[in-house]
């Protein structure tokens, strides 16, 4: 049997005023100038954003940042079943129940962590909540942060927004 | 032999076996919730029914004793829509609390509701009756009314194994309920065992309660290490923490129970564990290396026996190892040492109480191995220890956390006439707390081996996981010493000492781990 081969056309040789690239290099920059110079002459049709301090609108069912819901007494809707926890595919959910001090609730997250750094915004914990204890609806993305510590969100951070 | 028909297959079975039995003979399963193969049948729950050829109504199979020639069929549509109505039925008021509910993931209702149920519910939620919810009554468990189906297996349970009879039904119709008397809560050694039989989340474990889904655990066969029946257990973990024990089923030893005494003992694998090997030096811990501390014990070892003689150096077994261990360890002290200077106590503190039932005096797994292995009990120890405490002692190697029934105080007060004590150990505990070298040794979770019960019932434990932090299987530490002190061993690992044991000791001539298998095997005479 023989091997198929493919004949692949090999670029052309540059001419030399070509091979200086001085006059895609002047393109360039012409093209970066002219938005400079529209920016400065025509501000509202300025293409970027301040962000953070100014954040684009995100279609509604953009996967964000996560948060937990909390009942009318302000405590966690999370009722610490683990569903979330064994749907994440990248396991970077911890959870720590713990017996609540309301006998109608019963169980709660004493502690409930999400390790933003390896999250993969699936959305899996979300479809798997039998409660509707967590939500990935704030149309934020994880802020950066200078330590990994801080990108572990508790339940805390998760019950702020 | 009556033979019978199944689903179309013909299968024997003894007179007097029921369908139920019958079918899983073949692998058939019958749906079950108040048939239990220890207790006896109650025939409450109607899970199990099953069409009978001449018989006009459904059959229990867990009731209904085979006749030659019945034909039976579980697989028709009749049967099918009987035992989906029954699940609807036990269904109406539970309160499906299966996100904070500890039975979840091996619960029967959830397993047949995907198998047999999948129907809408019919009845409005504001229609359910509501019934006493986290109940303490009392031992290890904590009672849900609403969740039970009243299928009766803890009654008979409590009346037929523990005589007790602390649990009852009370009330009619929808409100029938499960429930102690008031101010009657569960008083017997044996509470654990409802957790385990109740088929749904009504009776489930304090001690487990919300400490870890099901489903994430993993199941390794091992020996109970509470006394010296040897209770077969399922030891449950997720990584290299123990969750919680189960009896696993073994007629010749504990059936299908265990008590509660045993069912915490896992607690000691998971905390106070001695993870790291150090040395005592003017009373402050000091981090040793293994390859260091092992050669240091050794020459310690036979140094004092080169130089006060081998009267002078001694070894204490511990009835908590295994046979493996006990038998290299005797080698040691005899062949490597040349010291009779060897024994160990069946004793431990507190009142050694036993009933007549599983639960045993002697405290220990393998005191009996121990003593087939010609290591001395009783007096030898006594004298031992009065020999130690005259300062008769240069060098003693210690196995076991704990010194018999010595309290921590007489155990520093005794130690402290030795001028170098060396400990095996798997806890802290009055042994570390005053030895000059300890080496952490794995816990049973960690390795495997063989207790002997105290019928003579030689039994095996499995390894789970590997051992934590820097502590070393004990079989290893004595190949180890041994070698330093010119052993010349080469075993590696417990099958190849216990095949050794087999070749030399009596009791167990003959043996191997195949012959002792799943449920163990009894020493001969
Ligand atoms: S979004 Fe996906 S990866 Fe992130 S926590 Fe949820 S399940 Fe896990
Ligand atoms: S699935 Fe929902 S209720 Fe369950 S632990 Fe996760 S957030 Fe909490
Ligand atoms: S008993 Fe079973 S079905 Fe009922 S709440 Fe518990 S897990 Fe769910
Ligand atoms: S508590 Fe459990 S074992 Fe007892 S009757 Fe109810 S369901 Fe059956
Ligand atoms: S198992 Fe037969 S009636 Fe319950």
């Amino acid at each position: 049997m023989t091997i198929g081969v493919i004949k692949v056309a090999r670029p052309r040789k540059m001419s030399f005023p070509e091979s200086l690239y001085l006059v895609e290099i002047v393109k360039g920059l012409g093209v970066t100038m002219g938005h400079m110079l529209s920016n400065i002459v025509r501000q509202e049709g300025i293409k970027t954003i301040e962000y953070p301090e100014v954040r684009r609108e995100m279609p509604p069912r953009f996967r964000g940042r996560h948060r937990l819901m909390k009942r009318e007494d302000g405590t966690p809707r999370c009722v610490a079943c683990y569903c979330c926890a064994t749907a994440c595919p990248a396991k970077c959910i911890t959870i720590v129940a713990g017996e609540s001090p309301d006998p109608g609730v019963e169980k709660y997250p004493v502690r409930f962590d999400i390790d933003m750094l390896r999250c993969v915004f699936c959305g899996m914990c979300v479809e798997a909540c039998p409660c509707d204890a967590i939500r990935m609806d704030t149309g934020w993305f994880t802020p950066p942060d200078d330590t990994r510590e801080k990108l572990i969100f508790t339940i805390d951070t998760l019950l702020e927004k | 032999m009556p033979t019978l028909t199944i689903n179309g297959m013909i299968v024997d079975v003894p007179a007097g076996t029921t369908i139920i039995n019958a079918a899983e003979k073949i692998g058939i399963e019958i749906p079950r919730y108040c048939y239990h193969p220890k207790l006896s049948v109650a025939g409450n729950c109607r899970m199990c029914l099953v069409e009978v050829e001449k018989f006009p109504k459904l059959q229990t199979a867990c009731s209904t004793v085979v006749n030659d020639g019945m034909v039976v069929r579980t697989d028709t549509e009749k049967v099918r829509k009987a035992v989906t109505g029954v699940l609807e039925l036990m269904l109406i008021h539970h309160p499906i609390d299966c996100p904070i509910c500890d039975q979840a993931g091996e619960c029967g209702l959830q397993n047949y509701y995907m198998k047999f149920g999948l129907h809408k519910s019919r009845y409005d939620l504001e229609d359910k009756v509501h019934k006493k919810k986290v109940q303490d009554i009392g031992g290890q468990i904590v009672l849900d009314a609403e969740r039970c189906i009243l299928c009766s297996r803890c009654v008979r349970f409590l009346t037929e194994v523990t005589g007790t009879q602390e649990l009852h039904f009370f009330n009619r119709g929808d409100h029938s309920e499960i429930s102690i008397f008031p101010g009657r809560p569960l008083d017997n050694n044996y509470t654990g065992n409802l957790a385990d039989i109740c088929p749904v989340g009504a009776l489930t474990s304090k001690d487990f309660r919300f400490k870890c889904r099901v489903w994430f655990l993993k199941v390794f066969d091992s020996i109970c290490t509470g006394c010296s029946k040897g209770c077969n257990v399922d030891a449950h973990h997720k990584g290299d923490i123990l969750y919680r024990l189960k009896p696993r089923w073994n007629d010749a030893v504990n059936q299908a129970w265990m008590c509660d005494f045993g069912r915490l003992t896992y607690k000691e694998m998971n905390e106070a564990r001695l993870l790291t090997p150090f040395v005592r030096e003017e009373g402050a811990r000091k981090v040793a290396a293994w390859g260091s501390l092992l050669p240091d014990v050794a020459f310690r070892l036979k140094a004092a026996a080169e130089k006060g003689g081998t009267d002078r150096v001694a070894v204490i077994a511990s009835p908590q190892s295994s046979n493996e261990e006990l038998y290299l360890l005797r080698r040691l002290a005899t062949e490597r040492l040349g010291t009779s200077n060897l024994a160990f106590t069946h004793r431990v503190a507190g009142d050694g109480f036993a009933d007549g039932f599983l639960i045993q005096a002697d405290k220990n797994p393998n005191s009996r191995g121990a003593q087939l292995l010609g290591i001395p009990d009783g007096a030898a120890f006594d004298a031992l220890v009065s020999k130690i405490a005259g300062g008769g002692i240069d060098a003693l190697l210690v196995f076991g956390n704990v010194l018999g029934p010595l309290s921590e105080e007489e155990t520093a007060a005794l130690l402290a006439k030795v001028p170098f004590v060396a400990q095996v150990g798997t806890n802290e505990g009055p042994v570390s707390k005053a030895a000059n070298a300890v080496l952490p040794s794995a816990s049973v979770a960690e390795r495997g081996g063989t207790f002997t019960s105290h019928v003579g019932r030689v039994q095996r434990f499995r390894f789970g996981f590997p051992a934590r932090g820097k502590a070393k299987n004990p079989i290893e530490i004595l190949v180890s010493l041994g070698n330093r002190l010119g052993a010349g061993w080469d075993f590696a690992g417990e099958a190849s000492v216990f095949k050794a044991i087999a070749g030399t000791e009596a009791p167990f001539a003959g043996m191997s781990y195949d012959s002792i298998g799943m449920f163990g095997q009894e020493i001969k005479g």
